[in-house]
C-alpha cells in the first residue's frame, strides 16, 4: 500500500518544489515506484524543475474533471526508471481542486505506486490544505531563518488539526524536518540560525540538512532534479535524506564550514 | 506599446471556454427592473439523420472527446429535417441521451408539428429561421433595399427599356429578435497573452498581436494567427474544422492542435523551432511548415 508524503512549508520559496523533485527522484533511484504530484494549481513549476514541460498534454485538473484518464496525464520521467510526474493546470486556480476529486485520484495512484509525493503550494489555504490532507508523512521544508521557522510551525499546527488522520483520529502524520539553504559559514558568523535553534522551536525529527548551492539554480534551469548532480553538495544531501527516510543511519554532512585549501580560497571555489 | 495606442479590436471578448459571448447591439432600458436586449450567440446545430443507428452516440461521444472543454454543457439546436417522414422520434429519450454526454438540447430548428409540440413540452425553444435566410449572405442587408431591386438595377444598365422600379419583394415577417448573423467573427487581442490566461474565439479566427507566454492557452473555432512568439498552447478548429490553421512568427509552443489532433513541444523538431511557421492538417497528419520570410 502506497505511502503519501507531502512536501510542505507554509512559507514560499524555501525549496519545496526543488526538494519534491530531488527527494522523489531519490526514492525512484532506490527502486521504489514514485509519483510526484504538483498541487500548485495556476502557478505550476514541478514540470519545469523535472524537465518535462515539453510533454504536458493533460494535467491533474483535467483528471479531476473527468476530461482525461490518469494514465493520459501521468508523464514518465526519461532519465529515471519508476518515476512519474502528474503536472497541474496553469490556466485554472486552486478552486479547481475538490476533496472528492483529489481523493479519487490518490486512491487510484495508491494501487500502483510505492510512494506518492505531493508538492504543496505555499500558504495555509485550499491548495496547501488539499496537498496535506491525505498525508501519511509530512516533510516540512524550512530555511534557517526566522520567518520560515515561524511559518513552518504554523503549518505543523495545521497538519495536526486538519489532516485526514487528525480528523479520523488515526495515528498522526509523521513529521520530518528538512532544512534547506543552509550556509555553515554564515551560521559560524552568527548571521544565520543554527540547526539546533530550528529544532528547538519545531521539535520534530531532523531528516536532512541541504546546503545552499549554486547547483540548485543550474539544475532548475536545465530541468534536472539536483539529486542527479552527484558533484553537488545539495544533490548528495538529498540522497542522504532519502536514505534516512528509508531507515538508514547517515551522518549529516556539509554542516561545517569547508576547510578550504589555499588554492580553493584563491579561486573562491565551492561545490 | 502603450495601452492608448492599441487598435480597437473587431470584437473584443473575454471569457472562459464554454461560456457564451454576447455582443450588445441595443440600448438597455435604464429604469426597468431588467434588461432585454438583442444578443448574438454561436450555437451548434445537430442535424439528425439516423438516430436509431447503434453507432450514433458512440461516434458523437468520440467527437466530444476531441474537445471536451468546449462541449461540456454546450447548448445545441436540433435539426430533424433529414429524418425520414413518419419515423418515430422520442424527443425526451433522445435529449436525455444527449444530456448524458453533456450536451443540452436548447432548441428545435424547423420540424413537424408533432416534433415542435414535443420540443415545447420539454421547454426547448422553437427556432423558426427559414434555412435559406440563415445560410445565404445578403449583400444588401441593412441598406433598406430588397435583393430583387438590386438585381433589377444591374439588369437595367444593360437594357435601357427594362421595367422601372420593379415591385420590391415583400419584406420578411419581422422577427422578434435580430437573426443571428452568419458571418465569421475575428477576435483580435492586441496585447501579450500572459501565462494562465485562456482565450477562446468562438465561430471564427483569433488574432493575437503580441506574444503568448508559456502556460497561456489560445482556442478558436477557426484559425489562430500570432504576430509574435507563440510559447503557450494553440488549439485551432476546436469545433472540428479541419481546415483551420495556426500561424505564428516564432514557434516555441507547448502544444499545437487542429481539430483535436495535437503535437507537443517535444515532438516539434529543432529545425522549425523559433521560426515563422504555418501549421495545418493534411491527410490526418499535422504539418508544420516554415513560411518563406523576408522579415528583417
Amino acid at each position: 500500500m502506497a505511502k503519501i508524503i507531502t512536501m510542505t512549508s507554509g512559507k514560499g520559496g524555501v525549496g519545496k518544489t526543488t526538494s519534491s523533485a530531488a527527494f522523489g527522484t531519490g526514492l525512484a533511484l532506490r527502486g521504489f515506484k514514485t509519483c510526484i504530484i504538483d498541487f500548485d494549481v495556476g502557478l505550476r513549476n514541478l514540470d519545469l524543475i523535472m524537465g518535462c514541460e515539453r510533454r504536458v498534454v493533460f494535467d491533474f485538473i483535467n483528471v479531476i474533471n473527468g476530461e482525461a484518464r490518469l494514465s493520459q496525464a501521468l508523464i514518465k520521467d526519461k532519465r529515471v526508471e519508476n518515476l512519474y510526474i502528474l503536472p497541474t493546470s496553469q490556466t485554472r486556480d486552486k478552486d479547481a481542486l475538490t476533496p472528492e476529486g483529489v481523493g479519487k485520484i490518490l486512491d487510484e495512484l495508491k494501487k500502483e505506486f510505492d510512494y506518492i509525493l505531493c508538492d504543496s503550494p505555499a500558504g495555509i489555504e485550499r491548495g496547501a490544505l488539499m496537498a496535506l490532507y491525505w498525508a501519511d508523512h509530512a516533510i516540512i521544508v524550512t530555511n534557517p531563518e526566522v520567518s520560515s521557522v515561524r511559518d513552518s510551525d504554523r503549518i505543523l499546527g495545521v497538519i495536526q488539526a486538519k489532516s485526514r488522520r487528525a480528523e479520523l483520529g488515526l495515528e498522526p502524520v509523521k513529521e520530518h524536518l528538512l532544512v534547506t539553504r543552509y550556509d555553515p559559514e554564515r551560521v559560524e558568523k552568527g548571521e544565520m540560525l543554527k540547526v539546533e535553534d530550528v529544532l528547538e522551536i519545531l521539535a520534530i525529527p531532523l531528516l536532512g540538512i541541504v546546503p545552499e548551492s549554486p547547483a540548485v539554480l543550474k539544475a532548475s534551469n536545465v530541468g534536472m532534479p539536483v539529486v542527479l548532480d552527484d558533484k553537488s553538495n545539495a544533490g548528495l544531501a538529498y540522497a542522504d535524506a532519502v536514505g534516512r527516510f528509508l531507515g538508514e543511519t547517515i551522518e549529516h554532512r556539509f554542516i561545517k564550514p569547508e576547510k578550504k585549501g589555499f588554492l580553493d580560497r584563491l579561486l573562491r571555489r565551492t561545490a | 506599446m502603450g495601452r492608448c495606442c492599441r487598435a480597437v479590436p473587431l470584437c473584443r471578448m473575454r471569457g472562459q471556454v464554454g461560456s457564451d459571448t454576447d455582443m450588445n447591439n441595443q440600448v438597455a432600458f435604464r429604469d426597468a427592473p431588467f434588461q432585454l436586449r438583442g444578443s448574438t450567440f454561436t450555437m451548434m446545430v445537430l442535424k439528425v439523420s439516423d438516430p436509431h443507428n447503434p453507432n450514433f452516440f458512440p461516434v458523437l461521444s468520440g467527437k466530444i472527446a476531441q474537445a471536451p472543454n468546449f462541449f461540456r454543457n454546450a447548448g445545441v439546436v436540433l435539426d430533424l429535417d433529414d429524418l425520414p417522414a413518419g419515423m418515430p422520434f422520442d424527443m425526451d429519450a433522445f435529449c436525455k441521451l444527449l444530456k448524458n454526454l453533456g450536451l443540452m438540447a436548447v432548441g428545435l430548428l424547423g420540424g413537424t408539428k408533432q416534433q415542435q409540440d414535443a420540443a415545447l413540452a420539454r421547454g426547448m425553444a422553437l427556432i423558426a429561421a427559414p434555412r435559406g435566410k440563415v445560410e445565404l449572405f445578403d449583400p444588401l442587408a441593412g441598406t433598406g433595399r430588397s435583393p430583387a431591386q438590386g438585381l433589377a438595377n444591374v439588369q437595367g444598365q444593360g437594357q435601357p427599356h427594362a421595367q422601372a422600379a420593379p415591385n420590391p419583394a415583400p419584406p420578411p415577417a419581422p422577427a422578434p429578435m435580430p437573426e443571428p448573423a452568419p458571418q465569421r467573427n475575428t477576435m483580435v487581442v492586441a496585447e501579450n497573452v500572459r501565462s494562465g490566461r485562456q482565450i477562446y474565439a468562438p465561430g471564427g479566427d483569433l488574432v493575437v498581436i503580441g506574444s503568448v507566454s508559456p502556460g497561456a492557452e489560445l482556442l478558436a473555432d477557426g484559425s489562430i494567427h500570432v504576430y509574435g512568439a507563440l510559447r503557450g498552447r494553440a488549439l485551432a478548429g476546436v469545433s472540428g474544422d479541419q481546415n483551420a490553421r495556426i500561424f505564428c512568427q516564432s514557434l516555441d509552443a507547448e502544444l499545437v492542435s487542429i481539430a483535436g489532433l495535437y503535437r507537443v513541444s517535444e515532438d516539434i523538431g529543432k529545425d522549425i523551432r523559433r521560426r515563422q511557421v504555418q501549421i495545418y492538417l493534411n491527410n490526418g497528419y499535422l504539418h508544420i511548415d516554415p513560411l518563406a520570410t523576408t522579415v528583417a
